[in-house]
Formats: structure tokens, C-alpha cells, sequence
């Protein structure tokens, strides 16, 4: 299996993302912002950083990269996209996801190991986890704070398309908690927190990021 | 040659922590009577025509698709007289 992983200038987390691929068992490709399609790839993994300097707004840039035409165009044609911290902003300026980054509401990086709970298991990125389970994985970001209005935020929660929800004291002011949501079809999802760090017992916190490549893996496995 | 400046800011419903943060400083380095500050971002953009009709409705809508997030902010679009 084929897990596409996008390098915008100023992503930072490109490497770990093609390891925890690679962990889980399949094969990173490496796809650079500039290039006009996704290589055939099975799935879309975008990272973490501050890509095109975070200039303008976290994401905004990168959402209109050559090569997010074509990831828009896969993800709505049913291709599993995966969005971690900026690799999230950037799927809601690409409008795959909705709702928007904010500064976090107390101005200062968070860096922090997190503790989330799977709020749907039924993602292409969840299936390995229990519903309502309980996962630590790193949270590292200024612009975190998530944001949409009531509308958005009641028609999310009633459609299960709350991913994921922060555990404890909330680090960045994000409305009702939400830490990670995903597309109405299941097979796009955005979180802030970075599970790509937590795949290793010798340089995460815990293991517990792996199940995102290895859902995707074994969904595809049966696809 | 025209310019055009578009002013982007938060939405009124949305919490501008770095308004509030500039605010605060405010306070703390004397200056008084300020009951709130919202930042937003301004863009000068020069045409390389005039600022025809066409024209500004063009940098509209880069303003609604780059320079501003339609979820989160607001944006004014005016010409700038006699550049």
C-alpha cells in the first residue's frame, strides 16, 4: 500500500509522517507541493509545520499548492486524506474540512504529551482504535484553536463527525473541545495533536498513534 | 497604475486573543481610555491598469478566496484615490 506523504516548503514533520507509514507497514511516497498529481498514490498523508512560513494564515497557502488540486480531487472521489496540526489547517483552507485555526486563546505554544479520546471509530484513519477509547499521543502547535460557527459545530456532533475530543484541561481554547474531525463520508480527517510521533516506544510517549497508518493499511487490505 | 487596499479583520463573534493581548500592554504602558482592540491585516495591492470595475471586482475575489477565510473573517475592498 502506497501512503503519498505531501513536503511543502516549512513542513517540518514530512520524515516522522513517512516513518510511521513505513511502522505500520506500508510504503511512503514522497510528494512534493509543486507536483501536479499524487502519483497514484492509496492514500494522502499531510504533515506537520509551518508550510509556505505559515504566512498569511496557518494553512492558507499550502491549501492552494499545486498538488492539493489533485489531493481535493482524490479525497472527494473517496481517497483516505489524513491532516495532522498544519496538515489539518491545511484541509480546512482547502475546504475538505470545515471551520477554521485560530491563535491559541492564551497566545502561548503548547507542547505537550495529550491525552485524547476517539470520539468515531469508524473513520479510514480510526478504524484500529475502540470507540471512546483513550489515546496519548504529542500536541505542538500556536494556531490551535478550533473554531466554527454553532450551525457547523451542532451539525458535526450530530453526525458523529467529532473525531477526536482533548481529555482534561483543553490546551488551546478549541470550541466543544475538539481536537480532530472528519468529512461526512469518513475518509478525510484533521487533527491538531501528532500521532506520527507516537509510534515508537524509544522516542514517543506511548504507541498509540500507530492505529491511524495501520487503519488506513488494513482498510485498504479489504477494500 | 491604481491602488487597491483591502482591509481584512476577524469577525465580531470571533475572540481576538491578539487584540486582547495588545490591549493589555496598552493598559500597562499608561495609555488610558482604550475599551478594546481587535488586529486585522491590511494588503496594498497595485493594479498594473486602472482600477476599472473589472478590476476590483477581480481583487474581490481574491480577497474572498486568499486573502480572507470567509469562516473567521471579514473583509473591505476600497480604491485608493490619487496614487
Amino acid at each position: 500500500m502506497r501512503i503519498g506523504v505531501v513536503t511543502f516548503p516549512g513542513s517540518l514533520d514530512d520524515h516522522d509522517a513517512a516513518r510511521a507509514v513505513r511502522v505500520a507497514g506500508g510504503d511512503p511516497v514522497v510528494l512534493w507541493h509543486a507536483d501536479a498529481d499524487v502519483r497514484g498514490v492509496d492514500a494522502v498523508v499531510l504533515p506537520g509545520g509551518f508550510s509556505y512560513g505559515d504566512y498569511l494564515r496557518a494553512g492558507a497557502i499550502a491549501g492552494m499548492a499545486p498538488v492539493m488540486s489533485a489531493v481535493v480531487d482524490a479525497a472527494r472521489g473517496g481517497m483516505p486524506v489524513l491532516g495532522i496540526c498544519n496538515g489539518f489547517q491545511v484541509l480546512c483552507e482547502a475546504h475538505l474540512l470545515p471551520g477554521a485555526m485560530l491563535r491559541n486563546e492564551h497566545l502561548r505554544f503548547v507542547c505537550r504529551d495529550q491525552r485524547l479520546r476517539v470520539e468515531n471509530a469508524a473513520t479510514s484513519w480510526t478504524s484500529a482504535y475502540g470507540q471512546g477509547q483513550e489515546i496519548v499521543v504529542p500536541l505542538k502547535n500556536i494556531d490551535g484553536c478550533y473554531v466554527a460557527d454553532e450551525r457547523t459545530l451542532d451539525e458535526l456532533e450530530a453526525e458523529g463527525r467529532v473525531a477526536f475530543r482533548y481529555v482534561g484541561e483543553n490546551p488551546n481554547g478549541s470550541l466543544r473541545d475538539i481536537a480532530g474531525i472528519t468529512n461526512a463520508r469518513g475518509n478525510v480527517v484533521g487533527l491538531m495533536p501528532h500521532p506520527e510521533h507516537a509510534v515508537d516506544a524509544l522516542t514517543g510517549p506511548t504507541t498509540d498513534g500507530l492505529g491511524f497508518f495501520t487503519s488506513v493499511l488494513e482498510g485498504m487490505a479489504h477494500a | 497604475m491604481a491602488r487597491v487596499v483591502v482591509d481584512v479583520m476577524l469577525k465580531p463573534e470571533i475572540l481576538d486573543p491578539q487584540g486582547k493581548a495588545v490591549h493589555g500592554a496598552l493598559t500597562r504602558l499608561g495609555f488610558d481610555g482604550v475599551a478594546s482592540v481587535r488586529q486585522g491585516k491590511r494588503f496594498e495591492i497595485e493594479l498594473d491598469g486602472e482600477a476599472t470595475p473589472e478590476a476590483v471586482a477581480e481583487v474581490e475575489r481574491a480577497a474572498s478566496t486568499l486573502l480572507s477565510n470567509p469562516v473567521i473573517e471579514d473583509f473591505v475592498v476600497r480604491v485608493e484615490a490619487g496614487v
